[in-house]
This record gives structure tokens, sequence and C-alpha cells, in this order.
């Protein structure tokens, strides 16, 4: 099977993009500009991200269907309001993490999104503990694009108006080109913004849209360090089957109804560790001089003691300085406490901090 | 410049008497992409032809600086360790990365001229 492609590659192409495989798509890591200059301008005007390799899977049913998923994930799907979105995770037995999502509540059903490496795994996992019961669709018939930043509301509202109106983590069915579209206000940089589901034969002509009203392409390598920055995880680096929601800090992708009275896969680790505590946890970490410590990067306290290991770390753009997210000995794991990264060979000074780097800009409510 | 030669590994080595300035090709900013971190050999150590002296990082990756040729440094770029997106905007010029004494002349001759380079660079790009 060759490297699959995305409805916008071709126009990806035509802005020069440079490509990468990912997860068995041909994605662009940047554009003519560079990482850096794409990263500012997400945070200062709006960026245009093809997240087309992510899953949309469409879970239809109704009555049962809110229970059985329950089973599953530790949310309030019973409250979760039409056209509501949470962040969560798939989970195994012991509370390790398969996948982290975004779960919508829609009229006929859920719509989940999923990471582009994990879907195909997640979709298996979700029909054999749905035994099979619902219509499930990964849709590869439409696109996934993303617009991130401070324009984003008023650049998207020309295009599908009424958008300008969602709250953060809401979502509905709008109209383009007579054709459903459904529209998030939702992201993953850190900065207000919204996720459009459309026809692949759509995609083309919408994105070129949101370029003439002054939004720009921007690559996955902007993406990593605009989530980082935002003290956001990736799955596969903060993220693994060998990681539960507690150690990597993720209580609040998790209802605490839900914890208390368990009854979802992982419940059972997720209380325990919530109760005794955990070895391990996921924190922020900032080098205090220029160097970068990268992904595998030791941690080592101040008595030369190795208490963890980075997960993911880079440039940060906009903190104009090395930000990076790691797993330390809950022990050390305190803010403030000064760190040592071994990066070829040498021991340089770092500090754990709170996260995000970046303040967030997430639009709450809309005022009228 | 006639006297300017280049490596395999993307470096640029430009010949004023017995000391030599090195630093890396535009053609490897551009493989690189934006560079955000340079560390660079300390003055007074000696190297070793096509041994590593220094670090770039980009926002992507961390790569070697390899020597086209062996000798002392005694001269290091602070100005590019300060500010290294000044390696993107001028590499072959203002962003040289370091001096050296050179030990032996005749490692210069295995290095490619310019125009050498540029079909190398071109061939090993595609």
């Amino acid at each position: 099977m060759g490297i699959k492609k995305t409805s916008l590659n071709k126009l990806h192409q035509t802005y020069q993009a440079k490509f990468v495989e990912f997860a068995g798509y041909e994605m662009p890591i940047q554009y003519k500009e560079g990482i850096i200059e794409e990263h500012k301008f997400t945070r200062k005007q709006s960026g245009i991200f093809d997240v087309s390799h992510m899953g949309q899977l469409f879970i239809y049913g109704k009555g049962d269907l809110t229970e059985d998923l329950e089973k599953i994930f530790p949310l309030d799907l019973k409250k979760l309001k039409l056209n509501h979105s949470k962040y969560s995770v798939l989970m195994n037995d012991d509370a390790g993490i398969y996948d982290d999502l975004i779960i919508t509540k829609i009229e006929d059903g859920f719509l989940i999104i999923l990471n582009a490496a994990c879907k195909e795994n997640d979709f298996k996992i979700l029909s054999r503990l749905l035994n099979n019961k619902y219509k499930m669709v990964l849709d590869e018939k439409r696109s996934l694009i993303a617009i991130q930043g401070p324009k984003s509301a008023e650049i998207l509202n020309q295009i599908i108006n009424d958008t300008i109106n969602l709250s953060f983590m809401t979502g509905g069915w709008f109209k383009y080109e007579n054709q459903k579209i459904f529209v998030t206000r939702s992201g993953y940089t850190g900065e207000d913004g919204f996720e459009i589901s459309v026809n692949n034969d759509l995609a083309e002509k919408f994105t070129k849209e949101l370029i003439n009203k002054g939004a720009k392409l921007i690559g996955l390598g902007a993406r990593d360090t605009l989530r980082l920055e935002a003290g956001l995880c990736l799955y596969g680096h903060e993220l693994d089957i060998k990681k539960t929601p507690v150690e990597s800090n993720l209580k609040w992708a998790m209802s605490r109804e839900r914890i208390s009275n368990g009854g979802f896969i992982g419940s059972k680790i997720i209380s325990e560790q919530i109760t005794n505590g955990i070895k391990q946890i996921r924190v922020g970490i900032k080098p205090e001089g220029k160097v970068i410590a990268r992904e595998k990067t030791k941690i080592f306290n101040d008595t030369e003691l190795l208490i963890g290991e980075v997960t993911s770390g880079t440039f940060g753009p906009s903190v104009n300085g090395p930000v990076a997210m790691g797993y330390v000995d809950n022990k050390f794991s305190k803010k403030d406490t000064k760190v040592f990264l071994e990066i070829r060979g040498k021991k340089y000074p770092a500090n754990i901090c709170g996260l995000p780097f970046y303040k967030k800009s997430y639009v709450k409510g809309v005022n009228k | 410049m006639s006297d300017v030669k280049f490596s395999k590994e993307h470096e640029w080595l430009k010949v004023e008497g017995d000391v030599a300035t090195i630093g890396i090709t535009k053609h490897a900013t551009e493989m690189l992409g934006d560079i955000v971190f340079v560390e660079l050999p300390d003055i007074g150590t000696s190297v070793e032809k096509d041994g590593t002296a220094g670090v770039v990082e980009s926002t992507k990756a961390a790569s070697d600086v390899y020597t086209p040729i062996s000798g002392e440094v005694v001269e290091n770029n602070q100005s590019i360790v300060d500010d290294p997106a000044k390696i993107n905007s001028d590499p072959e010029n203002e962003a040289w990365f370091f001096k050296l004494k050179i030990k032996d002349k005749s490692e210069i001759d295995s290095l490619m001229n310019k125009e050498e380079y540029e079909k190398f660079a071109k061939e090993s790009a595609s």
C-alpha cells in the first residue's frame, strides 16, 4: 500500500510544502516561510491546518448508545448537551491510554475525532466493546481542516455565517455550497479556532477561500511547537499504552463523578492511583539557557539521581526559548524544582514549571 | 571567490593565510529549517578532520557540525550563539562558526569547489 494523500495535497504543493510521512500520510511539515514564521502567524493572525489524516468516527444510535459509551469513557455523556464536545481518552483495563480524542454529541449519535496513527486500532477496539451493536463509520470521505488564531473567527464567519457565535467546545452543522459541514470551536494550538469537517471534493475550494480571506497554510512542524507551548499532549510522546490519565495529568479529561462512581474501563486503576498516589507524573520543564532538550533526554535531580525523561522538547517561538514536557518521579514534580537535563553528555539546569508555557486565549462564551 | 571550499557535510571553508574560517552552507540551512540553537567549539580546542565541532539545532532536530579540516580553534562566533537566526539569514558570510589555525594544508585539496559542491548538493537533495 502506498502513502496516503489528503484532498489538500495539491494545494500543499502549490504553497511549496516540505512533506514528511506521518501515520502513513504524506503531510506538510512546513511551507516556504518556515516553522517559526508559521507559528507566529498562527498566534497573531490565523493559520490553516490540514488535519484530514485524523479519524472522524461517527457512531450512530439512540437509547443505549450513551450508556454503552459511558462503560468505555470516563465522561458524563448523559449530561453532554447536543453539539457539545469533551476531550477524553480511550483506555484499556489497566487505564493505559490507547488514544486521546474529542467526542461530540450529535443528533443521531456521537462524533469522535481520533489520532491518525491510532484510528484503525481505535475502531477495532470500539467495535468490539460495543459488540457491533451500532453503525460506526470511520469517514474517509470527509476532510478535516482546522483554522486557529485570533483572526480565525472573523475569517471563517465571512465564509460560513454564524460560526462566530459558537462557544468554545461546541459545534454544529452548517451549510457550505449546499453541503452539510460540521464545525466545532476547538483546536490544539492554545488559540481560539475551529475544526471543520467538509466533504473531500469541497476541501480545496473551502481552504482556498480561507486563504483569500487572509489565513495561511501552516505545517505540522508549527502545529507541534504551538501545542507544546500550550502544554497539550501528543499521542506517542506524552501519552501511550503504559501511561494512565492520572500520570499524564489529564484528570480534567475525566468526569469527577464518574471517577468516584466508577463503571468505565480502567476505573479501578484510576481510583486506586488517585487514592494511593502515583510514581511518575507529566510536568512542564523550562531549561534555564538556550539548549533544547529533545525527547528521551534524561532528567536528574540536584543529587544526580535519575528522576525522569523528556517526552517532547523544542524551541518555543512565542516563548522565545526552549520548552519541554516530560515525566518525573512524583516526589520531584513540584513547580520550581531544580532539575538537570543530560544533553550530549553535559548536564544543563532547568526548572519544573506549570503548564501552559504560553497563555491560552480560548473564547469561553460569546458576548452578544 | 576561488578560495572558498566545500565539504560533503555541507560546511564551507575560506582560507586566509594559515587560518581557515568555517561555517555551514546555505543549502544546509535550507535543509535544517529555522535554526534556534548553536554550540561552538571552545577556543584552544584541537579538532580533527571530519570530527564533530559543534551542534546546530533547528525547530525540528539537532545536527552535528563537522570540521572539514584539522586544526586548533582560534576564534568562535559568539554573535550566532546569541542570535542563531543569523545562520539562516546570512550563512555563508556573517554567520561563520569558527576559525581554525590550519594543521595540514593538504587536507584542503580533497574539498570541493563551489561548482562541484552545487552539483553535489543538487544531487544529494533529490
